[in-house]
C-alpha cells in the first residue's frame, strides 16, 4: 500500500467559550498552524476534509456549506465527516485514505466543535412522543457502564481519581488544554461532588470550543519535508449499534477488532511493549483502564492495574494522554482528531512539555455514539 | 392500519460567535449602514466573507455600500412560512447594493417583482445589531448614510431556531403502545438470534423484522444502574434518584428506568424490582403507564444470571 504521513498539525486555544472567534475563525487558528507546521502552502492542498460531531449542536445544517471558503476548499474536493464523538478520529482515516488510495498528494483534514453556540447535552436529549420520560443527564448514559466495569474487573474505588489526577497534571503541561489543574491531588478529586454515582464531578470532561486540523501527504510529500513527519503505519475504523440484546458496553467488540486491525496492520505484535505513548478518547477517567483492555494493551480485568501502578503517567511503561486528553479539553467533533494529531506530535518530536521521551510509536484512539464507532491509527518516527 | 403518530416540536436559542468580519458587520446594520468585505481582486463583498477566498487572508477591510440595490434575479413565494421575513406573499430576490459585486439573497414586500427594478432596505425599527435589523426589502431608493466613526463589533447574536416534526410509530412501536394501554409489556422475537427485544424493534444486530410477539413480566432485575445526585435542565425528581437497566423476566435486553421505593444507597445490582403502574384511569398509549419500578424483596439475581447484558 502507499505511504502517507503526517506533515503538520494545529489545534486551538481551547476554551469554554471561543465568543472571540466565528466558527470559521476557531477552525482557521487550528488550520493555519497546521500549515506552518507542515510548511504547507494553500496551492500545494489538494483536497480538504472536513469532520464535525451532530449539526443539532451548533444548529447550523452542514456547517461544510458555508465553511467552504474559509477552510480552503473553494475549487478543491470537500467531504465532510460525521461519526459522533469518534469523528475526528474518521476525518484523518478519510483523508489517509485519499493519500493511500494515490488520490491526492497533501490533505487537510480539520475538525471542530463550537459547544458555546448551543447545549450539546440538550441536543442529545431530545424526547420524540412516546418515549419514556426517563432523564438521568449528561453522565447518565456512561455511568451505569462504569459501574459494570468496576462489577466485572472489582476495580478498587480511587482508579478513576487517579486517572483523573494524571490528566489534569498533564493537561497543565500543555498550554493549549482548556483545563489547567497543576494542583489537583488525589484527595481534592475525591472531595469533588459524586454527580452520576459511580461519577465525580473531577472525572468528567469539559465542554469546550476548540478545532483541530492535520496536513496529511504521500510519501514524495513526506520526503521532501525538511521536518520529522509521522507515518502513518496503519487505520481501522470499526462500528456497531449501540444497543442490542448481549452488547459488551465494557469491552464493545467494535472497539477490539478495530485495534487488534490496526496492530496486525502495523506489524505490532505486543502493544504494550511496542507502543511507547497512546492517546485514547476518555470523556470520563474510568473509560481509560476499561480502553486499555479493551485495545488489548492488557487482558480483561487488568486495565485498572497499569493505572494503580503508575505505568500510564509520563515517564512510565506507556504513558496515556500525555496532552491531558479529552479530561482536559472536549470539543466534541475535534476531540478525536486531537488524539489523533497528539499521537504524531510525539513521534514528530513536537509535544513541547508533554513530550514523552524517545516516542518512536504512537496509537491515536477515537470512539462515539454509546460505543457506536472506533476509529484509530498508529503514527511512527519510521514508515 | 395508521400507525401512532404525534407532532415534536424542538427549539433552542443558539448563539452565533460573530468573530472581527461578521461582528463589525452587524454593528454597522445596527446604525443602518451596510458594510461589504474587500477582497484582494478588488470585489466587494456583501454580506461579507470572513477569509479571501483567492489568497486565503483573513479579510481586513470593511467598505460601506449603499443601502439600496438591484434585482439581478427573483421568484415568487405565495405561501410564507414560520420564520420567514414577511407573513403575506413576497418575493425572494438576489439583490446587488450599489456599490457591492455579490448580491445577497433577501425578501422584497411588493406586489410584483421584475428584474432590474431598484430596491432598498426596510429597516427594523430598532437596530439591535443582528442580522434581522434587516426587516427585508421594499421598492424604492435611499442615499448612502454619513460616514460615521469606527463601529465596536458586536460579540455575539442569538439566532432562534424552530423545528416542527411529525413523529410516526413503528408497526412494531405502535404494538407496544397499545400493548401498554392495556397494561401489558410486549416484546418480539427475532427471527435470526431469537433474542426478545422490549420495546419491540428490528432487531440490531441482524437487521431483519421482528415476528413472534412475546408477553413479557412487569418484573425484572437491575443489571447496573447510576445514581443522580445532580440537577439539570428539564428534571423531573429531585436528585438523588436512580435511573437503572431493568432486564424484564423473558427479555434478551434491557430497558432504563427508574427505582424508586428505597434508599438509593441501597439498590444493587442483580435487584429484583417490579413495575409500580400508574392509575389505571391515566393509562394510555404510552410508556408512562409504569411510573417507576420498586424492589420486590426477593432475593438478588446471581450476577452469572445478567452478566451478558453490562
Amino acid at each position: 500500500m502507499r505511504r502517507a504521513a503526517v506533515l503538520g498539525t494545529g489545534q486551538t486555544e481551547h476554551r469554554t467559550r471561543r465568543t472571540d472567534v466565528s466558527m470559521a475563525g476557531l477552525c482557521r487558528e487550528a488550520i493555519d498552524r497546521a500549515l506552518a507546521d507542515a510548511g504547507t502552502a494553500w496551492d500545494q492542498i489538494d483536497a480538504v476534509v472536513l469532520g464535525k460531531a451532530p449539526d443539532l449542536f451548533e444548529g447550523v445544517m452542514m456547517p461544510e456549506l458555508f465553511l467552504a471558503d474559509a477552510i480552503g476548499a473553494a475549487g478543491k474536493p470537500l467531504l465532510r465527516v460525521h461519526t459522533a464523538g469518534s469523528v475526528g478520529g474518521a476525518t484523518a482515516i478519510v483523508a489517509t485514505s485519499l493519500i493511500r488510495a494515490g488520490v491526492h498528494r497533501r490533505v487537510l483534514a480539520v475538525a471542530f466543535e463550537k459547544q458555546s453556540e448551543s447545549n450539546a447535552m440538550w441536543a442529545l436529549s431530545i424526547q420524540p412522543p412516546f418515549s419514556a420520560p426517563i432523564t438521568a443527564g449528561a453522565g447518565g448514559y456512561f455511568a451505569p457502564h462504569i459501574r459494570s466495569y468496576i462489577r466485572k474487573s472489582h476495580a478498587p474505588e480511587h482508579i478513576g481519581a487517579l486517572v483523573a489526577v494524571k490528566d489534569r497534571r498533564n493537561g497543565a503541561l500543555n498550554p493549549h488544554a482548556h483545563l489547567q489543574q497543576p494542583d489537583i491531588t488525589l484527595e481534592s478529586v475525591q472531595r469533588s461532588p459524586m454527580l452520576w454515582d459511580p461519577i465525580r464531578y473531577d472525572e468528567t470532561c469539559p465542554s469546550s470550543d476548540g478545532a483541530c486540523a492535520v496536513v496529511i501527504g504521500d510519501q514524495a510529500a513526506a520526503e521532501a519535508s525538511s521536518r520529522q513527519v509521522a507515518w502513518i503505519r496503519a487505520t481501522a475504523m470499526r462500528t456497531e449499534p449501540t444497543f442490542y440484546s448481549g452488547k459488551d458496553h465494557v469491552n464493545p467488540r467494535a472497539g477490539s477488532t478495530a485495534a487488534r486491525a490496526v496492530f496486525k496492520a502495523a506489524g505490532i505484535e505486543d502493544p504494550l511493549d511496542d507502543i511507547d505513548v497512546a492517546e485514547l478518547y476518555v470523556p470520563f477517567s474510568w473509560f481509560e483502564p476499561m480502553w486499555l483492555e479493551n485495545v488489548g494493551f492488557v487482558g480483561q480485568g487488568q486495565g485498572w492495574k497499569l493505572v494503580e501502578s503508575g505505568e500510564t503517567r509520563i515517564g512510565g511503561a506507556l504513558p496515556v494522554n500525555p496532552s491531558g486528553g479529552v479530561l482536559c479539553s472536549n470539543p466534541i467533533g475535534a476531540s478525536g482528531l486531537l488524539r489523533f494529531a497528539e499521537a504524531a506530535m510525539q513521534v514528530m518530536g513536537r509535544a513541547g512539555k508533554h513530550q514523552v521521551p524517545g516516542a518512536a510509536t504512537a496509537l491515536g484512539h477515537a470512539y462515539g455514539g454509546g460505543s457506536q464507532f472506533f476509529s484509530m491509527w498508529v503514527v511512527g518516527r519510521q514508515p | 392500519m395508521d400507525t401512532l403518530a404525534a407532532p415534536l416540536t424542538i427549539a433552542f436559542d443558539y448563539t452565533r460567535s460573530l468573530g472581527p468580519v461578521l461582528g463589525r458587520f452587524m454593528a454597522g446594520l445596527r446604525e443602518r449602514r451596510v458594510l461589504g468585505a474587500r477582497t484582494s481582486d478588488g470585489r466587494v463583498h456583501v454580506p461579507p466573507l470572513e477569509y479571501d477566498p483567492v489568497t486565503h487572508e483573513p479579510v481586513t477591510d470593511l467598505v460601506e455600500v449603499s443601502p439600496t440595490g438591484t434585482v439581478v434575479s427573483w421568484t415568487w413565494n405565495p405561501r410564507p412560512v414560520e420564520g420567514q421575513p414577511l407573513d403575506r406573499p413576497f418575493g425572494w430576490a438576489l439583490i446587488r447594493l450599489d456599490g457591492a459585486d455579490t448580491p445577497l439573497l433577501h425578501a422584497v414586500d411588493a406586489d410584483e417583482l421584475h428584474t432590474g427594478m431598484r430596491v432598498r432596505i426596510r429597516w427594523a425599527a430598532e437596530g439591535r445589531g443582528h442580522i434581522r435589523d434587516i426587516e427585508c426589502f421594499e421598492p424604492g431608493e435611499t442615499g448612502i448614510s454619513e460616514i460615521a466613526e469606527d463601529l465596536e463589533p458586536v460579540e455575539i447574536m442569538t439566532t432562534p431556531i424552530r423545528l416542527h416534526y411529525q413523529h410516526t410509530t413503528s408497526a412494531e412501536e405502535d404494538r407496544y403502545l397499545r400493548a401498554l394501554e392495556q397494561g401489558r409489556i410486549i416484546g418480539q422475537r427475532c427471527p435470526a438470534c431469537r433474542k426478545v427485544y422490549v420495546p419491540p424493534r428490528v432487531c440490531p444486530a441482524d437487521g431483519v423484522a421482528p415476528d413472534e410477539v412475546v408477553e413479557v413480566a412487569d418484573r425484572g432485575m437491575v443489571t447496573t444502574f447510576c445514581v443522580v445526585n445532580v440537577p439539570f435542565a428539564g428534571q423531573r425528581l429531585t436528585p438523588p434518584y436512580v435511573v437503572a437497566q431493568v432486564l424484564l423476566d423473558g427479555a434478551d435486553i434491557p430497558i432504563s428506568h427508574l427505582i424508586l421505593g428505597v434508599e438509593a444507597g441501597d439498590v444493587r445490582m442483580g435487584m429484583r424490582v417490579a413495575a409500580v403502574w400508574r392509575d389505571r384511569s391515566r393509562w394510555s398509549t404510552t410508556p408512562e403507564n409504569i411510573d417507576h419500578f420498586e424492589p420486590t424483596g426477593e432475593p438478588d439475581a446471581p450476577y452469572e444470571s445478567y452478566a451478558e447484558h453490562l
